[in-house]
């Protein structure tokens, strides 16, 4: 069962869709989150967030002071600024 | 041409060149309307990702944190009125205003000492005018609202809360806004940004799934703290959007009425015109008729 993932800014969604993996820097340190992660809140480090789609093609998000939610493979990361990089 | 005619001409004119603005503005802020609907729809993800996470932090660490707990005696309450920059747009800044004075009556019948943040032009001017103080403005920009101006809003009310009450601090944070609620209607709303009311505007998880149990990095407290300046942004991010929305519609509505109002003006102004114009005729035939028959009847 793939992830699913949005990603938003304060001023609107950035990205939506399911995902294989997602890889984020929190102030502990860098994450990897798979399908199955136990349910997290965490404060992001800013900097890139990069998630894997379920064909394999990588997305790189860059988000600036947000943070990062997990419960029931629902992936949300939220950011007061973000941006698709690639 | 008579003198009465030549007034109602005048008239006529004038009314027809009110007009064309006044349509012009109606035409203007019908387009932005749906912009700005558009904004607040977007900014929902955000505001609903950033409402659930800090309910599950609320609900699940049991974390006494500054902005959540209700202080005993509440001396000094801020209240931060979002208004309009421009006027024309109806009751649309008097309606806010006028619920703030509401707001204010009820406070200080508590015994709650008041102070007031102003946003937008027209609340700087209606408390100018009456000699009131207020603690900050911000002018500019309402009717498209920056995410910036959220952050500096709260910020500010971030800080005043958090500081002593001796020292200028208050604490209690109310905002009054206009809701857009449809096209036809906005009403102005009161809400208490702070302490946190975590029933109100908290959305319930669905009816299939209990919040979970949630691991916080790197602990409860710290999430907590980074999470509410952020509710509290969204909040006033929103209610500034659902203003700006609000100005458009409460403007569009406004200049429509005066529009028509101009039409009928012109179309009351024109009978009398013409009006004045066929007695002027009539009169000078039955003037030259009278002189005729004198003339005739001299012989």
């Amino acid at each position: 069962m793939p992830l699913n993932v949005s990603v938003v800014s304060a001023d609107e969604q950035i990205w939506a869709g399911e995902a294989s993996m997602v890889v984020a820097r929190t102030t502990e340190g860098e994450i990897g989150i798979l399908t199955g992660h136990t349910p997290l809140l965490a404060i992001l480090a800013g900097g890139e967030v990069r998630v894997t789609q379920t064909g394999g093609r990588k997305i790189v998000v860059n988000a600036q002071d947000g943070f990062v939610s997990v419960d029931h493979d629902t992936v949300t990361v939220v950011a007061r600024a973000a941006e698709l990089v690639s | 041409m008579g003198a009465q005619l030549r007034v109602y001409r005048q008239k006529i004119k004038s009314a027809q060149t009110t007009k064309k603005i006044t349509r012009a503005m109606e035409l203007i802020s019908a387009s932005r309307i749906q912009k700005a609907q558009q904004r607040v729809a977007a900014s929902t993800p955000y505001a609903r990702a950033v409402t659930r996470a800090v309910s599950a932090v609320a609900a699940y660490s049991n974390v006494e944190h500054v902005l959540t707990t209700e202080k005993e005696n509440v001396e000094r309450a801020a209240v931060v009125i979002f208004a309009s920059d421009r006027g024309l747009a109806g009751a649309f800044s008097s309606s806010a205003l006028k619920e703030a004075e509401e707001l204010a009556t009820l406070l200080r019948s508590q015994g709650k000492d008041v102070v007031y943040y102003l946003v937008g032009r027209k609340a700087v001017a209606y408390f100018s005018f009456r000699r009131r103080e207020s603690v900050r403005t911000w002018t500019g920009g309402t009717d498209q609202p920056v995410f910036a101006t959220a952050q500096e809003i709260g910020e500010e009310l971030v800080g005043a809360f958090v500081r002593d009450t001796a020292d200028g601090g208050v604490d209690e944070i109310h905002i009054v806004y206009n809701r857009f609620v449809s096209m036809v209607t906005q009403t102005p709303e009161v809400v208490r940004l702070l302490p946190l009311e975590f029933v109100e505007g908290v959305e319930q998880p669905g009816q299939h799934e209990m919040l979970p149990l949630y691991e916080f990095e790197p602990d409860p407290d710290a999430v907590l703290d980074a999470l509410l300046p952020v509710y509290i942004e969204s909040r006033i991010y929103n209610a500034m959007l659902q203003s700006a929305a609000s100005e458009h519609a409460a403007r569009q509505r406004a200049m429509k009425s005066a529009s028509d109002n101009a039409d009928t003006l012109v179309r009351t102004y024109t009978r009398l015109a013409n009006n004045a114009r066929q007695s002027e005729i009539t009169q000078q035939i039955s003037e030259i008729v009278g002189g005729a028959d004198a003339l005739s009847s001299t012989k």
